[in-house]
């Protein structure tokens, strides 16, 4: 898994999902949907963000809760999309 | 057969005064509703009883009998008045799903204040408007939300006390208040407010097409409805595990979150976490849930995960299941039977109407599709559009409309008679949805009746979102409107023309997804963006929504006599 991809979703997710001094924090495990973090109609930010960043386009039926639910979960759904 | 017992029987036997009879309302002068819904049980002698069993996302638990209900809402209601809070104060809620939230909805109403709950969701702007309004006085909060009114404090002079919830050793500002139900002496006894039953409880905003999002204004004696509704729409009986997965930000989760369910001495079980199908299964086969009260969208994610994901939970404690917020398609209520082995009945109400108003009922035979019947007591038809007369030819479609007088209609907007008033027309309450009527008396839900965009469950107003698209840097005007999604029925669409300068591109797109998102609400943010070089107006510059929604939908555009470019 390249440490740079993790890095930039992460940053991504406190930076727009966050408030500036949130306690929370966000890891490439943290539950992301399921805790609340991100909500089922941000999801569609988040998975703009993805197409915008590594230039893809993620079908309405791989974008689920279950596969936005962690940064693990994010990188593995792109890796179907050679993104590394 | 459920509680209601033969629906026909009760439609044309039924008073509001046997809910009232039930409930002993106005008992020794009480019409506090927050009595009703604690003191009252524990007089009963289920002051042990589980109230509430609250549930975090990490799994942690916190249990509350009715005994303790009374105690913390007392506790909560000497607190406010120590602050030297006053009946009829506004007292905004604006946390997560935590037990200080349903506590405290009892503990305004106690002192005789007025609750406005608001959804946690929320941005700053939202907040704002809402606030304003209503000229509210004091606010629940946690340190998670509390920045966001921090940014709006200066221009809410009427905001006195920001009460911060499990705050801890943080630093908090001027005229911010740490809380915490430990750290202050406990109230066993509390002298309830001595509620008119028509005084002001309940405040929920609620948007519209044109202007700010409105208060819906509801009173004390609401409780009535609520009361036999949880009972016979719901189903609930004293031994039941309920759980109703609406936030009480939004009326769904006070009307059947709070005053129904408690009222009729029932135990909840409450979630503060995410969806999860997993989680939810989870969470109804360990505490035993019978009767789950949840959203068609919610449904539809959970189909989305199919009837494998739910055979490897022993759901079989479910007895009965209802839906809210938005029409439940007949595949929704179809695979319900397939996975849950039973269905899931529709219900139909909305803010104004603090109650729900049709729905289907245990017992009657379930049309996949169709809202149901008219609840006893609630007088509903279809009216003709023009002549505002009910439509009797079955099949044929015009308005929703109610006969003025339910206990639980809301009693104004605040601060804005004249849009009340507009709202009844030939002595009905005209609801806003258009729908038909079978030769059953089943009703069949159409559509909304103006522009007013639901998504999933929620109304959000297009004013709303346009206003707040305008003060993005690039938009030079926008059109916000439904479009339809198979899972949250409808999602927000938003058309923008651009400044000069501006080109469009994702990152424009994600930029002003990402600023409503924040200053409005997740709901409010556009799911997709459409650039385009101007908007359909009229002559006179009205911009014509109606157009750019009928092409989202597939329909007929209909007159376009008044275009600007016709």
């Amino acid at each position: 898994m390249s440490e740079d991809l993790k890095k930039t979703i992460i940053d991504y997710v406190k930076k727009e999902y966050l408030e500036e001094d949130s306690e929370e924090d966000v890891d490439e495990n943290t539950p992301l949907i399921s805790s609340g973090i991100v909500d089922s109609f941000s999801m569609v930010s988040l998975k703009t963000f993805l197409e915008k960043k590594f230039d893809i386009k993620i079908p309405d039926e791989k974008a689920t809760t279950e596969a936005f639910d962690s940064v693990n979960n994010i990188i593995a759904l792109l890796t179907e999309f050679k993104v590394t | 057969m459920g509680n209601i017992g033969n629906y026909d029987e009760k439609y044309s036997s039924f008073r509001w005064k046997m809910s009232e009879q039930e409930l002993s309302y106005g008992k020794d002068g009480m019409f506090n509703l927050a009595y009703y819904c604690s003191d009252l049980i524990c007089e009963r002698g289920h002051g042990d009883k589980l109230a509430f069993l609250w549930q975090g996302f990490k799994g942690e638990k916190k249990e509350y009998t009715y005994h303790d209900l009374s105690v913390a809402s007392n506790t909560i209601a000497q607190y406010l008045a120590g602050h030297g809070m006053k009946p009829q104060d506004r007292v905004c809620l604006f946390m997560d799903k935590i037990p200080e939230l349903y506590i405290s909805f009892l503990g305004v109403l106690k002192m005789g204040g007025i609750v406005q709950p608001l959804f946690s969701a929320f941005g700053e702007d939202a907040l704002f408007t809402r606030l304003e309004d209503a000229q509210t006085r004091a606010i629940f909060t946690t340190m998670k939300h509390v920045r966001k009114i921090r940014r709006i404090r200066d221009k809410l002079p009427d905001l006195q006390f920001v009460f911060v919830v499990n705050a801890g050793d943080k630093k908090l500002e001027k005229g911010e208040y740490a809380f915490s139900l430990a750290g202050i002496p406990r109230v066993d006894t509390f002298d309830i407010y001595k509620a008119d039953p028509e005084a002001p409880s309940v405040l929920h905003y609620t948007s519209g097409t044109t202007g700010k999002p409105k208060g819906a204004q509801h009173v004390h004696s609401s409780i009535i409805a609520q009361h036999v509704t949880a009972r016979w729409a719901l189903d609930i009986t004293p031994d039941d595990i309920y759980w109703c997965t609406a936030d009480p930000g939004w009326v769904t989760g006070t009307s059947y979150g709070i005053i129904g369910p408690w009222s009729n001495g029932v135990t909840q079980v409450i979630l503060d976490a995410g969806f999860s199908s997993e989680k939810w299964y989870q969470f109804i086969q360990q505490h035993k849930v019978t009767v789950w009260y949840t959203a068609p969208t919610a449904i539809r994610l959970l189909m989305k995960d199919g009837t494998s994901m739910v055979e490897k939970f022993d759901l079989s404690s479910l007895r009965h299941l209802i839906s809210v917020g938005e029409p439940l398609n007949a595949e929704a209520v179809i695979w319900s039977e397939k996975a849950f082995g039973k269905p899931f009945y529709d219900s139909y109400w909305q803010t104004e109407t603090g109650a729900i108003v049709i729905t289907n009922f245990p017992g009657m035979k379930v049309k996949p599709g169709s809202m149901g019947k008219p609840f006893p007591g609630i007088t509903a038809t279809v009216i003709d559009e023009k002549t505002l007369e009910p439509i009797t030819t079955p099949g044929r479609v015009g308005l929703i409309a109610l006969k003025p007088g339910w206990p639980s209609m809301f009693r104004t907007y605040w601060n804005n008679k004249e849009m009340y008033d507009s709202k009844f027309k030939n002595n009905w309450y005209i609801c806003g949805d258009r729908a038909s009527i079978d030769q059953d008396g089943y009703f069949w839900f159409v559509g909304r009746d103006d522009d007013v965009i639901n998504t999933g469950g929620h109304l959000v107003g297009p004013f709303e979102i346009e206003s707040a698209l305008l003060e993005h840097e690039a938009v030079a005007e926008s059109a916000a409107v439904g479009k339809p999604d198979p899972v949250n029925m409808e999602v927000v669409k938003a058309f923008v023309a651009l400044k000069s300068g501006f080109q469009p591109s994702a990152d424009v797109e994600l930029s002003i997804m990402n600023f409503i998102r924040k200053k409005l609400s997740p709901l409010a943010m556009p799911q997709e963006i459409e650039f385009v070089d101007s908007l359909p107006k009229t002559r006179s510059g009205k911009i014509m929504r109606r157009l750019l929604r009928a092409k989202e939908w597939g329909e007929e555009i209909g007159d376009t006599s008044t275009l600007e470019n016709d």
